[in-house]
């Protein structure tokens, strides 16, 4: 199943061509839509990705500015219509800033940019992003960012909690989620999170930059090709 | 014209990492006497008030404040109308 992916690109977006390079390394279809162009729709995609990066500067807050550019009114719509949208790090920054998704991002714990590889246990496989893992299959894949703490409020957790939100959380190897294995101080060591309506889904760890053999590490391929089954399943 | 000034902060029970290594630092400095510092932002903004009360400045300026100064869901802002310029 060939995917068709729309990956939006912001002044200062910088992992844009990695993402390209790694759905299309998997044998998928990509484009790119620049943050002011909004188009009448993205029915045309599959599935829309926000790379990482640091949009428009990461000036005020990360994401701050993006959520009010041009393409995202057409993203928002994009959502509302059921359309599968994935944000990769700064992306989820940008998902958080425009309400698409809960809570919020803080600097990291120890005020430290942190690039490495880290596990994530897998909470949710009933999701179009992880329906080809396992429960509690740990992943490695890696991390690259300063503000990645993730925060919300007590009441905003129990409802993450009761809507089975929470997909990615930060384990040990074994997918015990210590707080040894909390790289970044959040909130109940989470790493990714999806909407209620399970069709948008963001996370701080960077699947592109696993995708392939040559990195070393192939684990964030179940990402896309959850993507690529689910997309199957909707064009049947 | 007319100057604002709004100044956000991270809320009380949210971590404020930055303010905490400068209060270390401080202490470093040898000012023990510097219980907590919590870092925030501030705006001066200026506005074109022909014919704008100053509530009406206010309520503007809160609702900038809402939608992109700050974050409602990890920071608290206050806002400050000037003397004219």
């Amino acid at each position: 199943m060939t995917v068709n992916f729309g990956i939006v690109v912001f002044p200062g977006t910088n992992c844009d061509q990695d993402t390209k390079s790694a759905v299309e390394g998997l044998g998928h279809r990509s484009e790119f839509i620049w943050h002011d162009s909004a188009p009448d729709s993205l029915s045309r995609f599959d599935c829309v990705i926000l790379p990482g990066g640091f949009a428009y500067g990461d000036y005020l807050r990360s994401g701050a500015i993006a959520a009010f550019s041009p393409v995202i009114a057409v993203v928002k719509r994009y959502i509302d219509e059921g359309g599968l949208v994935l944000g990769i790090c700064n992306g989820l920054q940008v998902l958080l800033e425009m309400g698409a998704l809960p809570g919020a991002m803080i600097r990291n714990r120890d005020l430290r940019f942190i690039c490495r590889f880290v596990d994530l246990i897998v909470k949710q496989t009933d999701t179009p992003f992880t329906s080809a893992c396992v429960q509690k299959q740990v992943l490695r894949i890696p991390i690259s960012h300063f503000e990645g703490s993730y925060y919300i409020d007590e009441a905003g957790l129990k409802s993450l909690i009761e809507n089975n939100q929470i997909v990615l959380k930060y384990s040990d190897e074994n997918g015990n989620c210590t707080p040894d294995a909390n790289p970044n101080g959040a909130v109940f060591n989470i790493a990714g999170i999806c909407n209620e309506r399970r069709n948008v889904f963001g996370l701080m760890p960077h699947p592109e930059r696993a995708a392939d053999e040559v990195l070393g590490a192939t684990d964030g391929k179940f990402i896309f090709d959850s993507i690529a089954s689910s997309v199957a399943e909707r064009r049947r | 014209m007319r100057k604002a000034r709004v100044f956000v902060w991270l809320k009380k029970d949210v971590l404020d990492p930055q303010g905490r290594t400068i209060n270390e630092a401080l202490h470093g400095l040898g000012y023990g006497l510097v219980e907590e510092v919590r870092q925030g932002k501030a705006f001066d903004i200026q506005l074109n008030d022909d014919g704008v009360s100053d509530e009406n400045l206010r309520e503007l300026l809160a609702e900038m404040s809402k939608r992109i100064l700050s974050n409602p869901v990890i920071e608290d802002f206050t806002v400050e109308l000037l003397d004219r310029s």
